[in-house]
């Protein structure tokens, strides 16, 4: 019986201290006509010997190929002490700090990862994170709505993935909240003042400002803070937590900063992992913070006057306010967040911002030489962070496909999220990368295209 | 100490730096940072100390029982962990192709069919991020179902009070209006009120069974019957389907749609808040609404379904494939038990949580239902010790965690006063809960004798009772420099 420990003695004590004749007994409430049979489709059980000769097989048939996807899941150094302490039974097998006395470390980790992400993002405060960064916007739109008090349109470039508009779509339409999109400027790739223009007037609650957008391209978040911000609209930034070692702050943007800032969390030391568990994070303004969903850690006193750290602002969950809470959500992804506090620890602001540039340098390195093959050119014309988008003079499938077939995964085919771009793919190349892996990547495209 | 504090100008950790120190090309100065982001500059040793230390502060499965009801926080078996963390795994990226990674998408196949066979449901999906997410997948099912239908006139989804406060707030976040309902002397839901509430607006009901009260809903042939009857779906919290795994199928009880807490009955680790993963089970009239990506198989091939699959899907709730790893823990786990270790899992958890409950009464406690069996879990009310030695719910939790022991949860359900929700799961040995009894004796005794003692605990922690009305007041949620 796995994991169970009770022996024959044990069980015969307990059944006589409850008074029952057997353990089926105490099931005798529940009516007969419903108790389950066998379960057929649950294999036989395995010792641990055995499930890891299964699982050992089943990692075999994943096959590794040199990766230029990113597309919102980045390749970064993960430096071995982070998991290592991360899976220590005293992070890994804690539940949330509900008992604060009991729960010092959990919190006062997650205390240090608020600090951490406000200064990253300009903003006043941070929660203590969210399932992952697409939900993670649908739920700064909720927020959006409820702050504005009125309006119940957001506005989003096109520039924005699509995979978020989808799950963004997914969660707030139910709210009847209206996703209007904005159109992308062809030759640069980021958002259309003009098409924005024609929105002035109209009643929407924000403007989702991604940068990098997609595309890897750098909107002219400025602008676009002060256009949104003169609307009387909130501007929620949409960022990739690792680029803001280099890239403006959300707080800096405009005259007076984005309101709300979210992202995916997982360049930050979360492993790919087909896709999860990763996190979402979100910081804002002050003024906004009884509007945020989630978990907030608060730094407090004991008894005694000592530091304490304790969940706080409670009164905006749903387990106090039930159909009035600012979100169902229950959980953050507190695991997650070790890790990324451990990482941004290990690696400072001087390591962070060398993984961005060194990201930055090689993504620059490989369109480079990309582009020298007849045909094959940049989408766009902006500047980038550590992502683009290269047309090709064959369809991206098969030139994928070709590269794969080399060993190169060569990047994510967008043609069919972005018809008007042609054969196109998204392509990244993060500090992870050699020359010589950018070698590979070339003489891959160069073989596929012949 | 906070890692901040640690911190000198100057000192940089080389190994976890890219050599190359290049400046950007081709950024516009107007779109690049000025200042440097508040980032603890540690060396790696330091910064290991420091986080190992912080690890030292917290109470967690591997160091201390956690009867924390409604929580099942059972043994989370290491293999697990390190299975899930096999290298291809942690590499494979999340738009590689399906066919790269067919070993990963065997696994999620297999979950899907292993947990179909346990909840009796037609179809699984196993995206939704946590428990509160499930909710919402399967509260937007429902509401998609009666869309496709015309029948738009179904705005109430009704909730029983001793649901937790989840169910309301996902209602809510699905566009529904929430009608709540009381439960009976037993623990039960109130038929009557029930039979009062549905009609042509009722979209559906949420119910827990066993309850949050720690009892199996005898009545659910009636209630199933009663909303069905009025055109209503049922929607089944798996919060605690540990106490009638194996025992129980949901969808033979009547359910349409359940999520499941897959970091408590299927053993993930909640890591200080999560992640979780509440995969979603839906009876056939669901299929269709199912949010993607599933895991399909055709022939020896595995692959994702997707829009193109499943056009009537309520969509995507995350942006690829939900917690894969800790979907992978949770395989390891259902492969581990099998078949009979599953039928195992109800039954130790039920005679764990009726041999506490029954200690627990001969040293003096109040139990909230005595005339019901518990089920995994069961409810102590303080109400009586509070009246007569001034001793709360809060001052035994606070006094258990002094003597090693981490607290029940408190003050939940809210129906009944001054409540400990206890929860041992089947993982835990009679010694372990013996131990917990003795505890709880001690505490009894100090009640009557030395009250003082108690309502001051917890001493032996690292920070006593935190000023919680000076942390939401006064905000302080994020250090700052010469503050």
């Amino acid at each position: 019986m796995p994991f169970i420990p009770h022996t024959e003695p044990d069980i015969q004590a307990m059944l006589a201290s409850v008074g029952a004749p057997s353990i089926d007994a105490l099931f005798d409430e529940i009516p007969a006509a419903l108790r389950t049979g066998k379960l057929n489709a649950v294999p036989e059980g395995m010792n641990e010997m055995q499930v890891t000769r299964l699982m050992t097989e089943r990692a075999a048939q994943d096959v590794t190929l040199l990766n230029f996807i990113g597309a919102g899941a980045y390749e970064h150094h993960i430096p071995s002490a982070v998991w290592q302490i991360v899976t220590r039974g005293e992070f890994y097998t804690a539940y949330t700090p509900y008992q604060a006395e009991a729960s010092q470390g959990t919190l006062q980790v997650l205390y240090e990862y608020q600090t951490m992400m406000a200064s990253l993002t300009g903003l006043d405060v941070s929660n203590a994170s969210l399932y992952d960064g697409a939900s993670g916007l649908a739920e700064a739109m909720l927020m959006a709505v409820r702050a504005h008090k009125g309006a119940r349109r957001i506005l989003i470039p096109a520039s924005v993935s699509p995979i978020y508009r989808s799950v963004a779509h997914s969660i707030v339409r139910l709210q009847d909240i209206e996703l209007v999109e904005i159109p992308f400027d062809a030759s640069t790739g980021t958002t259309d003042l003009t098409a924005l223009q024609q929105q002035a007037g109209s009643d929407f609650a924000a403007l989702v400002i991604p940068q990098p957008n997609f595309f890897g391209a750098l909107e002219d978040v400025d602008a676009l803070t002060q256009w949104a911000h003169a609307q009387g609209a909130l501007v929620i930034a949409l960022v990739n937590p690792l680029s803001l070692a280099l890239l403006k702050a959300p707080g800096q943007w405009g005259a007076n900063g984005a309101d709300i800032a979210v992202g995916e969390g997982q360049p930050l030391g979360i492993p790919l992992s087909s896709g999860g568990p990763y996190f979402g994070f979100m910081c804002c303004k002050q003024a906004l913070v009884r509007q945020m969903p989630g978990r907030i850690i608060g730094r407090t006193v004991d008894l005694d006057g000592k530091q304490g750290y304790t969940l706080t602002l409670q009164a905006r969950e749903q387990h106090i306010r039930r159909a009035k809470a600012t979100s169902n959500i229950c959980s953050n992804q507190g695991l997650m967040v070790t890790a990324a506090t451990i990482y941004m620890a290990l690696t400072g602001a001087d390591g962070l911002r060398r993984t961005a540039s060194a990201s930055h340098a090689n993504t620059q390195a490989l369109v480079e030489k990309a582009c020298t093959f007849p045909g094959v050119k940049l989408a766009f014309k902006s500047a980038r962070f550590h992502e683009t988008v290269l047309q090709l003079p064959k369809p991206a499938a098969d030139v994928l496909a070709k590269m794969a077939a080399q060993g190169v995964l060569g990047g994510l085919d967008i043609g069919a999220h972005y018809p008007q771009l042609g054969s196109a793919i998204l392509v990244c190349a993060t500090e992870t990368k050699t020359a010589e892996d950018l070698q590979r990547y070339i003489t891959a495209l160069q073989h596929a295209l012949t | 100490m906070l890692i901040f504090e640690r911190s000198h100008p100057g000192r940089r950790n080389a190994a976890q730096a890219p050599l190359l120190d290049a400046q950007p090309s081709g950024i516009p100065a107007a779109l690049l940072r000025t200042d440097k982001p508040l980032l603890p500059e540690t060396s790696e040793m330091d910064t290991v100390r420091h986080y190992t230390r912080l690890s030292q502060k917290n109470f967690s499965i591997d160091t201390n029982f956690y009867p924390l009801g409604s929580c099942t926080m059972k043994y989370n078996p290491r293999a697990c962990n390190s299975l899930a963390m096999l290298p291809q795994f942690l590499a494979r990226h999340p738009l590689a192709p399906d066919r790269t990674g067919q070993g990963f998408l065997a696994c999620m196949h297999d979950l899907q069919e292993i947990l179909k066979d346990v909840t009796g449901m037609a179809g699984v999906s196993l995206t939704p991020m946590a428990g509160a997410q499930g909710e919402f997948a399967g509260i937007a099912m429902i509401r998609a179902y009666h869309d496709a239908r015309g029948d738009t006139a179904r705005t109430e989804i009704i909730v029983p009070d001793a649901a937790h406060g989840t169910n309301p707030a996902t209602a809510v976040m699905c566009g529904y209006t929430v009608k709540e309902i009381p439960t009976d002397r037993e623990g039960d839901v109130d038929l009557d009120a029930l039979r009062a509430a549905v009609g042509p607006q009722t979209a559906g009901l949420m119910l827990t069974n066993p309850s949050t009260l720690g009892v199996f809903e005898k009545q659910i042939q009636d209630i199933q019957k009663i909303v069905h009857d009025a055109g209503g779906l049922l929607y089944y919290d798996g919060a605690n389907l540990n106490a009638i795994l194996g025992k129980v199928k949901p969808g033979d009880m009547g359910f349409d749609v359940i999520h499941m807490n897959l970091h408590k009955t299927f053993s993930t680790p909640h890591g200080g808040g999560g992640p979780g993963a509440g995969a979603v089970g839906v009876g056939k009239r669901l299929l269709p609404f199912m949010p993607i990506p599933l895991a399909g198989k055709e022939g020896n091939a595995y692959r994702w379904l997707t829009e193109k699959d499943l056009p009537q899907s309520i969509g995507r709730l995350s942006a690829w494939m939900g917690n894969a790893g800790v979907l992978l823990r949770a395989y390891v786990y259902a492969r581990m038990l099998g078949a009979e270790g599953m039928h195992r899992v109800a039954d130790f958890a039920t005679l764990n949580a009726n041999y506490l409950m029954a200690e627990l009464a001969k040293v003096g406690y109040t139990i909230a239902f005595p005339q019901r069996r518990a089920s995994h879990e069961f409810i102590v009310s303080a109400k009586a010790l509070k009246d007569a030695t001034g001793i709360s719910a809060m001052d035994v939790a606070k006094r258990l965690l002094d003597k090693g022991f981490h607290a029940p949860t408190t003050y939940f359900p809210m129906l009944v006063a001054e409540c400990l929700l206890i929860e041992p799961t089947e993982t835990e040995s009679k010694e372990t809960m013996d131990a917990f009894v003795a505890a709880m004796k001690e505490i009894w005794d100090e009640a009557h004798a030395t009250p003082d003692l108690v309502k001051g605990a917890p001493y032996t922690l690292p920070v006593r009772r935190l000023d919680d009305v000076k942390a939401a007041r006064e905000l302080d949620l994020a250090w700052k420099p010469n503050a």
